[in-house]
């Protein structure tokens, strides 16, 4: 999986507090995981962006060890029904976080490791690396990415982000979203600098930090580049950047065309991604030479994948600029998803192809333009949210009442009808799903339409919504 | 409204704290994350009508913080 032995001197991360960790010092975590954790066991990996992680992540993989990657902010309750339901036999997690019984074996690297005795699940062969489908609406299914999938997608992205050893990302992103993972994975693998914080954008002591340590790319999903444009972004200077990409959702248009103007006079490379966890990370970019020219689009399929549009019969479009649901083909195209402990010996279930769900266009040129979904879902700060999944969670919650979800990215609207939950059902989603409030806005109807067969008209309901 | 009190609202709105909660607020407290920051950054720059700069915007990191930078603007709390 790694090549560390190459890069044994370079240095693999550094940390908010300056502290640096060598590549020589993850190949020696390496061993004294190997001596403590059986190869094919299941670890929880609570992730924040700190050396903690990065070593027992590389550690893992490694040694053969299967983990699944959690936020470590992740509500207790819905962490705990994710023990019970998949067994893991380790938990390797903050030191700072004490939410679990379990006895500590060891603590490093500002990490403690629990084992739980657990009666262990097997694991299929093939199976390297578990993340959640979405974290916010507390869905148990994860997708199973093989080894196979997580070298292939690597190799794709150093390709075409032509990412070297002189590489010093700045993390924005969590380290268990799959574009933090690919982030750490295509870095890791060229003897780069992950330049490791817990601070956000919003923060003095980011800034101070890529600016010490010369960060020379940032990730970011939509919301991010909202927030670069209102912190006027393009008049900071920034000499040591040399590339920005964007992932997980599509950027408004004018965004793009502004980013992409400032990228080029300024001589940075702006690369649009297009990606799924279900394809382990990425499956198109726009390359950067491209991105003013062709803005509002995600691009080409990435080294080594394959993409084709598909009407409503099955039947792959050969028309340009014709519309279709968007499937692709790879190697990184991920085994499939697993919804309880006995799925994890499942094998390949995908084949290579991908049905990404998403609606699309592909010009003259041969580059593609998301225009639509097929499926229920917002991309909020860049988080998938599955809108019936939010409608059940507030039926439960609020019982007998009527919810219907719809809006756009970053704003899920939910209309009601009952103006007396309004507040307290925008609270509960706040609190479910960890996503700021301005991500919901509340609409009070008198009540949800619906077709005879009761079917929500949400084209009703969206006609209202300005 | 006096200009405390449009402040005021807009933490109550951006970051959904009560009035009583205001004082010793702190960046990451309550739902005051970055998005939260981006809305109640955008809140007072429309309710005094003025344009924060980045530094000011980043350095923004507590209630009692803001109002130290207001001053910079002449809005008076």
């Amino acid at each position: 999986m790694w090549s560390f032995e190459k890069y044994k001197e370079n240095i693999a991360c550094i940390g908010e507090n300056g502290s640096k960790m060598l590549y020589e010092e993850l190949l020696e975590a390496s061993k004294v995981f190997e001596r403590i954790i059986p190869s094919r066991s299941l670890v929880f990996l609570f992730c924040e962006n700190t050396s903690g992680a990065i070593v027992g992540y590389t550690s893992f993989l490694a040694n053969k060890i299967v983990p699944l990657l959690l936020d470590s902010s992740l509500e207790i309750d819905f962490a705990e029904s994710l023990i019970e339901k998949y067994r893991p036999s380790h938990i390797w997690l903050p030191e700072t976080v004490d939410s679990f019984d379990y006895p500590v074996i060891l603590n490093r690297w500002g990490y403690n490791l629990l084992e739980t005795k657990l009666e262990p699940f097997s694991l299929h062969e093939e199976l390297a690396l578990l993340v959640t489908t979405s974290g916010s609406t507390g869905s148990p299914k994860l997708v199973r990415q093989s080894y196979k999938n997580i070298e292939s997608n690597t190799r794709s992205i150093v390709e075409y982000l032509k990412i070297d050893s002189r590489e010093r990302p700045i993390t924005t992103l969590p380290m268990n979203y799959v574009y933090g993972t690919s982030i750490v994975n295509s870095h890791l693998s060229q003897g780069a600098t992950i330049l490791l914080t817990t601070k956000g954008l919003m923060q003095k002591e980011f800034w101070r930090f890529f600016v010490e340590n010369e960060a020379t790319s940032i990730a970011g999903v939509p919301y991010t580049y909202e927030m670069l444009k209102r912190l006027r972004f393009t008049s900071m200077s920034l000499p040591s950047l040399r590339t920005m990409t964007q992932a997980g959702g599509k950027l408004h248009p004018d965004l793009h065309r502004e980013f992409a103007e400032y990228a080029l006079a300024n001589g940075v490379d702006f690369v649009i991604m297009y990606g799924a966890a279900e394809a382990t990370a990425r499956m198109g970019y726009l390359p950067p030479d491209k991105s003013l020219e062709k803005y509002g689009s995600m691009g080409i399929a990435i080294p080594g994948g394959k993409f084709d549009l598909i009407d409503d019969a099955g039947m792959v479009i050969t028309e340009p600029n014709t519309i279709g649901e968007l499937v692709y083909y790879g190697d990184n195209v991920t085994l499939g998803y697993a919804e309880c402990g006995a799925d994890l010996l499942k094998g390949d279930e995908r084949a290579g192809r991908y049905e990404t769900g998403d609606m699309a266009t592909r010009d003259e040129d041969g580059y593609y333009t998301v225009v639509g979904r097929k499926k229920r879902f917002l991309k909020i700060f860049g988080n998938r949210v599955g809108l019936d999944e939010t409608e059940r969670l507030l039926r439960s919650a609020f019982s007998n009442l009527e919810f219907a979800c719809s809006g756009v990215d970053d704003r899920m609207t939910v209309f009601m009808t009952d103006a007396d939950v309004a507040d307290q059902a925008i609270k509960f989603l706040v609190e479910k799903t960890g996503l700021n409030r301005t991500a919901f806005k509340a609409i009070v109807v008198e009540k949800i339409p619906r077709n005879e067969a009761g079917k929500i008209l949400y084209g009703e309901l969206n006609k209202i919504d300005t | 409204m006096t200009n405390l009190e449009k402040y005021e609202n807009a933490f109550i709105e951006c970051v959904g704290v009560e009035r009583e909660q205001l004082k010793g607020l702190n960046y990451q407290d309550a739902e005051w994350d970055s998005v939260g920051h981006m809305s109640l950054i955008a809140a007072i720059e429309e309710a005094f009508d003025i344009m924060l700069d980045t530094d000011d915007i980043i350095d923004f990191s507590s209630f009692e913080k803001g109002k130290e930078i207001l001053e910079k603007y002449d809005v008076e709390l």
